[in-house]
């Protein structure tokens, strides 16, 4: 139901899958509803030892048109102000823009009077928890974005919680979302989690040593994450224009914006 | 039997009743373009092949040969304008051979649309037909089903639109060749930048009554950038759960091996990402 590049998902060749056929009677006519538009665009976010990044490309699409090359993906959630100076999380989103931008405003808003009523900032955790609430509320009309929050836990280490259109959720190391998801998620679970590493001439065939994963710095997630975005945009129509990132430290967020290819 | 094979089609149609869908062929969703200048026409095109909103190829060729003075620009399913250009160029050679003339835009096309409609739009193929003949410079369209178009500008393919808003706003008669150059190559890369399915270069084929000069990548602006970290791996890394060994000296036991000078190289080098 939430597949975005249908052609990635397995070869498609399975009986059971395929849709009934309409049997509808003759003349008879079916009046539909489509609330939905894929926006296309991609994000990504990864967790380090003392920060998270989150990121996403600018471009805004509809079929093979290109209707913004700056629609911003990537927010600050719950500052007290309207310019966000003072927050503390960040929610990216990617999908169908309209429900990303209308899911952002609840959440934001939702952050804002926890803040107002407690007189601290809401947690990462907190926050996770009710983002998939509020996903779980629209199960039979559901919000079609894609979304991950990203924050400092309590101890101040670097935390992602990623989520499905209705609400299913956990926390990450790392994670990529939207159209380029397959493309980018396997170069991050080889480059940030070391999958398919092993030590050289550390055993033999299965008694082989995986390499050992340390955290990385945050320059070197920086780099990671526009390699991503730059390989993306190679091989997929939807990712390009513009870069932004926000780096999330105990200093507060810093944004950075760069360009991409524009084709 | 000369023609297509329709052997599958029975079992195809069993599968397709049992909502197997068709396998997804790879188009050129594209921008062509087509201009006349005084004293022949330019054709241009973008060089991205997509499979759905994956990029398939990244530097394909879509300026068709047909005669050395008619080439032709596709856009629709890839394998359609290849096959139906290579065809249709086939049998205007033997036409020429055998009418002992030099081939006409006009025989081109009408070959091309006949061989479109009698496949009421099956065959893919979207054309723009550019040449120079002994009755003068001629530039077409041709859709894939058979109508066609004659005209001093042209446009087609996904980005058709964002082409020919260029055209239309720059169009002026009896351009010159440099002109005339200049403006396919803007048409294209308002096609290039504004159109998902079209992207990468510029290809430009300028026909003359003299010569053809195929001007590949004459515009190249979507160079990939450098990656910022090296992603080689120390040798070992990958798991290795068995290996056999087979020495050079001892392939021939499996395969016949001929040794060939690596000195002198036939043919163009593949294009590959480094």
């Amino acid at each position: 139901m939430f597949s975005q590049n249908p052609i990635m998902n397995g070869p498609n060749y399975s009986f059971n899958d395929a849709p009934p056929k309409a049997n509808a009677p003759e003349g008879a006519r079916q009046h539909r509803f489509d609330p939905y538009t894929d926006n296309g665009g991609s994000t990504l976010a990864i967790a380090g030892a003392d920060f998270t990044i989150m990121a996403g490309d600018t471009r805004l699409t509809s079929g093979y048109s290109i209707n913004s090359r700056y629609h911003p993906k990537v927010f600050k959630i719950g500052g007290t102000t309207a310019d966000q100076h003072d927050a503390t999380l960040v929610l990216s989103v990617v999908g169908f823009a309209a429900d990303g931008e209308a899911l952002k405003e609840r959440l934001d808003t939702i952050c804002k009077m926890y803040r107002y009523r407690h007189g601290k900032p809401m947690s990462v955790k907190a926050c996770a928890q009710r983002l998939s609430t509020i996903l779980y509320q629209k199960r039979f009309f559901p919000y079609y974005a894609y979304a991950i929050l990203g924050g400092l836990d309590d101890e101040g280490r670097g935390a992602v919680y990623s989520y499905d259109p209705v609400g299913s959720y956990e926390r990450e190391q790392c994670r990529a979302g939207g159209a380029a998801a397959s493309l980018i998620m396997p170069f991050l679970d080889n480059q940030v989690n070391f999958k398919n590493q092993y030590v050289p001439g550390s055993g033999e065939g299965h008694a082989l040593q995986e390499r050992e994963r340390n955290p990385l710095s945050r320059g070197a997630v920086e780099i990671l994450v526009k390699d991503a975005f730059d390989g993306a945009v190679e091989r997929h129509i939807e990712v390009g224009d513009g870069l932004q990132m926000m780096v999330i430290t105990k200093n507060g967020i810093e944004e950075i914006l760069q360009p991409l290819k524009r084709d | 039997m000369p023609g297509f094979d329709f052997s599958n089609y029975n079992r195809n149609a069993a599968l397709h009743a049992r909502g197997v869908p068709l396998p997804k062929a790879t188009s050129t969703g594209t921008t062509i373009v087509g201009c006349i200048f005084d004293g022949g026409v330019v054709i241009a095109a973008d060089t991205r092949a997509t499979s759905g909103p994956i990029v398939a190829d990244k530097n394909c060729e879509k300026l068709h040969y047909i005669s050395p003075n008619i080439w032709c620009a596709g856009a629709g399913t890839a394998a359609d304008t290849e096959f139906t250009t290579a065809l249709i160029s086939s049998q205007l050679e033997l036409h020429s051979l055998s009418t002992g003339r030099k081939p006409r835009v006009v025989t081109c096309m009408t070959l091309l649309k006949q061989h479109l409609f009698r496949y009421q739009g099956h065959i893919g193929a979207y054309l723009v037909v550019a040449g120079v003949d002994p009755t003068g410079t001629h530039l077409f369209t041709v859709h894939a089903h058979g109508s066609t178009d004659k005209l001093p500008y042209v446009t087609m393919g996904s980005g058709s639109l964002a082409a020919m808003s260029v055209f239309e706003t720059q169009w002026k008669p009896k351009m010159t060749q440099d002109e005339a150059v200049e403006l396919c190559s803007q048409a294209i890369q308002s096609g290039i930048f504004n159109d998902l399915g079209s992207g990468s270069n510029v290809d430009v084929a300028v026909i003359t009554g003299e010569k053809t000069v195929l001007k590949r990548g004459y515009v190249r602006p979507n160079e990939r950038s450098q990656k910022l970290k090296s992603y080689i791996f120390p040798k070992g890394t990958t798991a290795v759960l068995n290996e056999k060994i087979i020495r050079k000296e001892d392939l021939g036991n499996y395969v016949s091996v001929h040794e060939l000078s690596t000195t002198e190289e036939g043919g163009d080098k593949m294009e590959v990402d480094t």
